[in-house]
């Protein structure tokens, strides 16, 4: 007896290292939800906002990682995540046609606009979007791109082939900064250059600025900048442990009077952030 | 420059005014690096010790190994660990990715070198006529082991408080493996990262500052202790 006891002394720390281990797949509630999403939903604070509103209505707990929409989409694809709140219409497609996806649905926009700073060197204000980006590519201006994958980050390149521009990708003037959103914008106003951004990220760098920020939007309103969100459910073909039904109850939530009303009623500086448009 | 400043009185804010984002911040960074610390001081320190004090064929090649492993870049570790411990990884149905403990185990890969090689050239720095004296002394294959030990036991202190020092100011492991997500596995560095992202200087510049006074508590206890 006494030999057993002083083993299971000698082993107790070993049997907690092995507990902690295990701990986390057994204790796994199942009434927890994983989303990968963009940082522009995070940064901006939407999702702070949100979610205790669908915890309430749901008795769901939703946990999200923020990261490019690359990124996201892989997460999705590797069964990390239950869900996805991502923004990159055609990569999105592709991936739903791959099996990796289910039900993707639009949920809201905002839209992107070009900003640079208030001298306005390449005189792109007022500009249509290919006009702006031949103007900045024959001055040579400083232009910023994120370089990271992102959902921005792939409408920049779209952008510059609906110009039928190359992709200034080796010129000297072109910054790929493969950083967030506004860091970049930072980057942007370090070196007086000019970025393409969703307004939503842009409205919280004005807010943050005092309300009188040394960047200024300057191309907006042309059809091929809008920037829809969707939530798309990670398909449980393709990952037998995704939790489809709770990211299902997530999807219609989202599509839903409650949260589409909440979305639009979220402002900064008064002005909304994104625009519902789930159908 | 003037958000240094006000990161400075938000630190101070942030303390003491018992922000719980913060203090959840502070708990998982405390969290991951003492679990990580643990493992790797018990297994390191025995290790580096065998490394040092020991001579068998092949330990110059075992400790070039160590020594290069000490370089491991952050996110390099994060991405392997990422690729076990993901849900189709060989190590995913023990559900640790964006969990502490997954973090844990990089921080682990992370610190084991730096304790390790720091161990064995502590061990090996002591006083060539230690041996001899201990052994006039008619001391043991034992004694001799743990004499050697103690006399080594400032550096290897030393070495201990730089594994520790990185494990604690980390970011690729915990934003990789962790995923940064709130109340659960936000360390202070990924807020400091999120911060900055955001464009809120000052407050990373404010956790930056929490993060030097956890270090500042940690180091201060450890030279009050080999005080005494």
């Amino acid at each position: 007896m006494k030999t057993l006891f002083s083993s299971m002394k000698r082993h107790f720390l070993w049997i907690l290292i092995l507990a902690w281990l295990c701990g986390p797949a057994l204790a796994a509630e199942p009434q927890q939800l994983l989303m990968a999403t963009t940082t522009s939903t995070d940064n901006t604070g939407l999702l702070d906002y949100l979610a205790p509103h669908f915890t309430k209505a749901t008795g769901i707990d939703i946990r999200w990682t923020a990261t490019g929409t690359g990124k996201a989409l892989a997460l999705g694809q590797n069964c990390d995540v239950d869900v996805l709140l991502v923004h990159a219409p055609a990569a999105e497609k592709k991936y739903v046609e791959a099996g990796y996806g289910q039900n993707r649905r639009e949920i809201m926009y905002n839209d992107f606009v070009f900003i640079g700073p208030t001298a306005d060197p390449a005189g792109v204000k007022g500009k249509s979007v290919a006009e702006a980006l031949e103007a900045i590519k024959a001055k040579k201006a400083a232009f910023i791109s994120r370089g990271d994958n992102s959902g921005t980050h792939k409408m920049e390149i779209e952008l510059w082939q609906l110009a039928k521009l190359p992709q200034p990708e080796k010129e000297s003037w072109y910054v790929s900064t493969g950083q967030g959103m506004l860091t970049s914008i930072n980057i942007a106003a370090e070196k007086s250059g000019y970025i393409l951004t969703d307004r939503g990220t842009y409205i919280k760098y004005a807010h943050d600025k005092g309300g009188q920020p040394p960047m200024v939007v300057l191309v907006e309103g042309d059809d091929v900048l809008r920037n829809q969100y969707s939530v798309i459910e990670v398909s449980p073909k393709n990952c037998a442990n995704a939790k489809a039904d709770l990211a299902r109850k997530f999807s219609d939530w989202m599509a839903g009077a409650e949260a589409q009303k909440l979305i639009g009623d979220f402002k900064l500086l008064g002005q909304p952030l994104f625009i519902p448009n789930a159908k | 420059m003037d958000f240094i400043l006000q990161g400075l009185r938000q630190a101070f804010l942030l303390l003491f005014s018992g922000n719980a984002e913060t203090y959840s911040a502070v708990a998982a960074t405390l969290t991951v690096s003492s679990y990580a610390m643990a493992v790797s001081l018990a297994v390191g320190i025995p290790s580096g010790f065998a490394l040092g004090h020991l001579r068998f064929a092949g330990r110059r090649q075992v400790r070039l190994v160590v020594d290069t492993l000490m370089s491991l870049p952050t996110v390099f570790i994060g991405l392997i660990v990422y690729a076990f411990v993901s849900r189709q990884g060989p190590l995913g149905h023990m559900g640790l990715l964006f969990t502490l403990q997954g973090i844990a185990i990089g921080l682990t890969i992370l610190a084991l070198p730096v304790v390790i090689s720091l161990s064995a050239a502590a061990v090996e720095s002591t006083d060539a006529s230690l041996r001899t004296t201990l052994l006039s002394l008619g001391a043991g294959n034992r004694q001799l082991m743990f004499g050697t030990l103690w006399e080594a036991r400032h550096a290897i202190l030393a070495g201990s408080l730089a594994a520790y020092g990185r494990v604690m100011t980390e970011v690729g492991i915990a934003m990789i493996v962790g995923g940064n997500i709130k109340w659960h596995t936000r360390t202070i560095t990924t807020a400091i990262a999120l911060e900055t992202n955001k464009g809120q200087f000052a407050m990373g510049i404010a956790l930056g500052l929490v993060l030097l006074l956890i270090a500042f508590i940690v180091n201060g206890s450890v030279s009050f202790l080999r005080k005494r």
